[in-house]
């Protein structure tokens, strides 16, 4: 589903994020991001959505390689995966339902689908009736999924999640990580970059470590999960 | 899910016209100045415009006043006057053509001077025959004017060519002057309206970046991003093109009455004319194409630098 082959990407201003990537994310899975801030996980979210090119190697995203995508084609590519942020980065002068109705919007679903579709997402992620509240009502939890829930509206193939729990406590971010899982279930790819190492134990799920532009040590998941695999 | 069909298209649009004519109903205060200033740099036109053509209309009856008169010579033979004035009648630009014979000149002059008495002591007849040529209207301009007197000027039987009533060519001369001092104008009005639609949509754009990066992060294509924009361009320039056409409507209506006065003090019949309905839809059309122009330029310049990023 997602597949890095020694990937290195340099910026602009020369800082070399990552010098050779290579790994693997298979369709279905739910894997982990982890690693020290600036060890590349935000570079690797940006390629894995074609906000980034890479400058080096190959990666193959959804059967796309991302280097070759003309740019003309890169809105179609997008909409084939869901982004969540740390911030969440709702549109705060706008309605939890227009927000998530967004990706719907800008592919020309119908209005009666849309409708449809949001209301099915929201419920997904337990803020059915919220629709016409601003987000700035809602506590940090629920814009948190509402972020989700504009994320996956579209039901694209493959989800991505930038530190997804990194303002919330425990409690909320085990929620966070049942709501992950719970897509996951129904077939999302999922790949997650996060600090927080407990959550990372306690859900068993494979752990990709990024180190200095490397992704070096790529944890196994532990037995048991494997097996369940 | 997203076929291209006439229900989509005009979902899409219907969608980004929506949101736009929102977006400039709840900033009402911004929205007005901006039409304002636009309205106003079309209004300056459209009124010199209107001004110009005004002049033209209430001085129309002085194109009769211009006039050449070709002194002949005193021998010349009454066959050879009727030849010239056939010849000038033919050429180019000419509207009406009279000979003033020698005699009916005199019985003219006998008339009206009252020197009756102090001719008849003459023993022959000192006033010349005259060929009197009045340009057509539609060419009584300078240069026309003069190609005729050089015409007139250069037949051997002719003294002297007069030109009445040029003072007349230089007021026409001075309208058209006028009338490419109002292009200029426009020209340069257009590209301050241009100016002000594209600073105002580019403030937007910097104002709604945090939406075009999540637009454009879940899959909005440029076009998509690109169309409330246009939209909000094109209103603009509508709706200052239309408060242009009141402006200068309210303007002559506010002084027809004073004109009225003026005219029939004159014994004129002059009424002033308001924008004719093309002069309104051309207005509207050019307001509209500007502000599309000038959030079309905007966009084209600051979308293609938002892309989204990530923390």
């Amino acid at each position: 589903m997602i597949s890095f082959e020694r990937v290195a990407k340099r910026y602009p201003n020369g800082r070399e994020a990552l010098s050779a990537v290579t790994l693997q994310v298979a369709p279905g899975e739910m894997v982990f991001l982890t690693g020290r801030s600036g060890a590349g996980k935000s570079t690797v979210l940006k390629l894995i959505a074609l906000l980034e090119r890479p400058t080096r190697g190959q990666l193959i995203v959804n059967g796309e390689n991302t280097a070759k995508l003309p740019a003309r084609r890169i809105p179609a590519f997008r909409r084939r995966v869901g982004v969540v942020f740390q911030e969440h980065r709702l549109l705060t002068d706008r309605p939890v339902f227009d927000n998530v109705a967004l990706p719907l919007i800008v592919a020309d679903v119908s209005m009666r689908e849309i409708g449809k579709r949001v209301r099915a997402a929201l419920d997904q992620v337990g803020l059915l009736g919220k629709e016409r509240l601003l987000p700035l009502e809602l506590s940090v939890g629920e814009q948190q999924r509402v972020g989700i829930a504009r994320a996956v509206v579209s039901r694209p193939p493959i989800l991505i999640a930038d530190e997804p729990t990194g303002n919330l406590d425990h409690q909320l971010a085990n929620e966070m990580m049942n709501l992950f899982r719970r897509l996951n279930e129904v077939g999302v790819t999922i790949v997650v970059a996060t600090h927080d190492l407990l959550l990372v134990r306690e859900s068993g799920l494979r752990e990709i470590v990024l180190a200095d532009g490397v992704a070096g040590a790529t944890q196994p998941p532990l037995p048991s999960m494997q097996a369940e695999r | 899910m997203s076929g291209f069909g006439l229900a989509t298209w005009s979902s899409r649009h219907g969608h980004a016209l929506l949101s736009s004519m929102g977006r400039l109903a709840r900033h009402p205060l911004a929205t007005t100045l901006t039409v304002l200033v636009m309205a106003l740099a079309l209004a300056l036109p459209l009124g010199l415009d209107l001004l110009v053509s005004n002049v033209r209309a209430a001085t129309g009856d002085f194109s009769g006043a211009i006039g050449l008169s070709a002194y002949l010579h005193l021998e010349v033979a009454e066959e050879r006057i009727q030849q010239l004035a056939r010849s000038a009648r033919q050429h180019a630009g000419v509207g009406r053509v009279e000979i003033i014979s020698a005699a009916a000149a005199l019985e003219q002059f006998r008339k009206d001077s009252g020197f009756g008495a102090a001719l008849d002591a003459l023993t022959g007849n000192p006033l010349p025959p005259v060929i009197s040529v009045t340009p057509s209207a539609a060419a009584s301009s300078p240069a026309e004017v003069e190609t005729l007197r050089r015409y007139l000027a250069a037949w051997p039987e002719v003294e002297s060519v007069q030109v009445d009533g040029d003072w007349v060519v230089r007021f026409n001369a001075i309208l058209d002057e006028l009338r490419e001092l109002l292009l200029l104008a426009a020209i340069l009005l257009g590209a301050g309206v241009v100016a002000v639609v594209g600073n105002t949509i580019r403030l937007e754009i910097d104002n709604r970046r945090a939406e075009i990066e999540v637009t454009k992060l879940v899959g909005g294509t440029n076009a998509f991003v690109r169309r409330p924009f246009l939209y909000a361009g094109t209103l603009y320039g509508l709706v200052a093109g239309l408060v242009a056409w009141l402006i200068v409507l309210l303007a002559t209506l506010s002084l027809q009455p004073a004109t009225s006065r003026l005219a029939q003090a004159y014994g004129s019949h002059f009424v002033l004319n308001a924008p004719e309905p093309r002069e309104a839809a051309l207005v509207l059309a050019l307001g509209t194409l500007l502000g599309w122009l000038g959030a079309w330029l905007a966009a084209a310049r600051h979308l293609a630098q938002i892309e989204p990023g990530f923390t």
